[in-house]
């Protein structure tokens, strides 16, 4: 399968007044035509601004300082606003976590939607607009679109509002999309229906999609493979089954230990020590080594690179070293299994 | 059976926009909360579980209905100023967002010891600083914190710190409004853990406001269940969740994700429809202290 965006080597800072904040430190991956990726990792972690650095939406202090971007093979690394408007208009698009705040308040929704696609296909006709915006809106899930249409956001539940901003990203016939937690302002029951939508038509169009997320249970739905990052690095990434299933890195260990649906009643919760460090300034070695209890020497010197275990999963650690103690990682089994 | 801390009687409250709009946010809600428990309160957003815990703080005055605390009627205004000082110690509130409830102009020191000045008490350990520093430990923070501000701790510090300020007035009735929500995947287990361990040291009652259901299934004794403003369904934790019985809770424990790929691809979504929710306000027990309202 072809790649459709590669990132290479990307290196993304901050200038703040305490300092360079360090928010994406070499990150590398890749996205197929027609597979759903899920970013994982804690706020702050840099998934956010790695999507937001791809589109190059980021915010006037933030600066890409090194790495490369493919689009469908083209180096977009130096592109200007002019070709990133028109890449965003044909090629890529991005769903924001609050559906409210992405919408605007005092127009109706169909016009938004609308809007969408006249700037994807000009010179568009008015019918022809008319009747997009209703096959968009049908295929979000709003039914009845023509009677719901001249509705402002407002009217809508935050599920449906999701769905809207889904429709909108999804007028350009994106081959790329990015979602930024979509369904963490949304309630549990409603989540997993925004997930399946997601699938559904990522599946009817074909398209590729970033999902960053911090919720595994969100990943487990909706992903093919997975990228767990942590200060700024991808740490593993995997298939969903080997994320899940044969986790190699202490961090996804303990983030999938720490899930309240493993714990058992009564038994302490397990919690990872400590907290997420500054990125202000990261430390030397592994980002992780002082929030892990089997952390050897080397990791508080000396960057691990990416093992490889199969394929498609990689991780980050010295513990997979041949040098490396073979009983330090724990014996970590899944209880639902 | 443990003695009865809190009892929300009837509890109704609406809130009014307009001259001709309301909204029933909380619709003839009674339960009782027992000595020494954890009471989950579960429902989606919208559902009126923080209004109802504000009814309950004195922060909202209900349209109907009773609060009693140990046996006094909060919103009686003869009976709050005769038990003023119980009522304003014994019960304490910890917010959802922590960046906003913390005073942004004083010192861990200052927002930990200010209920103790307000209220006249004496520190226990002689000095404010200690008694703060005391408290801070509680939690599990050091002393380094006392003379930082909010803005320079993280998002779970300053919930430890809000909640070290609810501490220090030795509450037995915690309210939590969503205290883990807008916390880290890996700091929100610690917090678990931190809530479960003072609960039992400590000996307070909880009401625990949550969404994510599966922290409510590890962390408390018992279980209600809201839904437009209705509680339908209350029951100890491990009985709701293994028997559901009202159609809204079914689909609600039905749509707790597993983080398992294999198990959760498998997973039927229950289907739900606001329309089916027929309420007669008619209570049934199910099994022993398992309640539905239909």
């Amino acid at each position: 399968m072809a790649k459709l965006l590669e990132v290479s080597d990307l290196f993304v800072s901050f200038y703040t007044r305490q300092g360079e904040a360090q928010a994406v430190r070499g990150v590398s991956f890749y996205l197929e035509e027609g597979e759903v990726l899920a970013i994982v990792g804690e706020s702050g972690c840099g998934k956010s601004i790695l999507c937001k650095s791809i589109l190059k939406l980021l915010p006037y202090n933030g600066v890409v300082k090194g790495g490369k971007i493919l689009i469908e093979g083209t180096d977009i690394t130096a592109y200007k606003e002019r070709d990133m408007e028109r890449l965003r208009k044909h090629v890529i698009s991005m769903v924001f976590q609050d559906p409210l705040s992405t919408l605007n308040p005092v127009i109706p929704v169909g016009k938004q939607i609308g809007e969408a696609i006249r700037l994807s296909s000009q010179g568009m006709k008015k019918k022809a607009v008319e009747e997009r915006v209703a096959e968009l809106m049908e295929m979000v899930g709003i039914e009845e679109p023509e009677s719901r249409w001249k509705l402002y956001p407002h009217h809508f539940s935050g599920g449906m509002r999701q769905r809207i901003v889904l429709a909108i990203a999804l007028a350009s016939h994106p081959k790329i999309l990015f979602a930024d937690e979509p369904t963490t302002a949304l309630d549990v029951t409603i989540q997993a229906q925004i997930l399946d939508l997601f699938r559904e038509i990522q599946k009817k169009m074909g398209t590729a999609t970033v999902l960053v997320t911090h919720d595994f249970g969100v990943v487990a739905r909706a992903a093919d493979r997975v990228a767990v990052m942590y200060a700024g690095k991808i740490v593993e990434t995997g298939t969903v089954e080997e994320i899940f299933y044969d986790s190699r890195h202490p961090y996804t260990q303990g983030l999938l230990r720490s899930l309240p649906a493993y714990a058992r009643r009564g038994e302490e919760l397990y919690a990872i020590p400590g907290m997420p460090p500054r990125l202000i300034d990261p430390p030397m070695g592994d980002a992780f080594a002082y929030r892990n209890p089997c952390a050897l020497e080397i990791d508080y010197e000396k960057m691990p690179p990416m093992f490889q275990i199969s394929d498609t999963h990689f991780a980050a650690t010295w513990l997979l070293d041949e040098r490396a103690p073979k009983d330090l990682i724990p014996d970590w089994r899944q209880p639902y299994a | 059976m443990r003695d009865e801390l809190l009892a929300v009687e009837n509890l109704t409250y609406c809130f009014r926009h307009e001259k001709h709009i309301a909204i029933q946010a909380v619709d003839n809600l009674s339960f009782q909360i027992r000595e020494g428990e954890i009471l989950g309160l579960v429902g989606e957003s919208g559902s009126g579980k923080s209004t109802m815990a504000r009814c309950i703080m004195n922060i909202y005055r209900p349209e109907s209905g009773r609060i009693l605390y140990q046996g006094i009627d909060v919103w009686n205004p003869k009976e709050f100023r005769r038990h003023k000082r119980l009522l304003q110690t014994s019960r304490q509130f910890i917010f959802q967002d922590s960046s906003s409830s913390l005073n942004p102009k004083q010192t861990v020191e200052q927002i930990i010891a200010e209920p103790l000045k307000i209220h006249g008490q004496k520190p226990e350990r002689g000095t404010f600083r200690g008694e703060a520093a005391f408290q801070l430990n509680q939690v599990g923070l050091g002393e380094e914190c006392l003379d930082q501000y909010p803005n320079q701790l993280s998002g779970g510090m300053r919930q430890r710190v809000a909640i070290a300020r609810a501490l220090t007035m030795k509450p037995r009735l915690l309210v939590a409004d969503e205290p883990i929500a807008s916390l880290d995947v890996s700091i929100q287990a610690q917090m678990i853990n931190l809530l479960k361990r003072l609960q039992k040291e400590h000996g307070f009652s909880m009401l625990f406001i949550a969404h994510d259901l599966a922290v409510v299934h590890y962390l408390c004794d018992r279980v209600g269940v809201m839904y437009q403003g209705k509680l339908l369904e209350l029951g100890p934790v491990t009985e709701v969740f293994e028997n559901p019985c009202h159609t809204y809770t079914k689909s609600l424990i039905g749509a707790i994700p597993i983080p398992d790929p294999r198990l959760e691809r498998a997973r039927v979504l229950p289907e739900f429809e606001k329309e089916n929710l027929e309420w007669r306000g008619q209570k049934t027990e199910v099994s022993f202290g398992h309640f539905v309202w239909r």
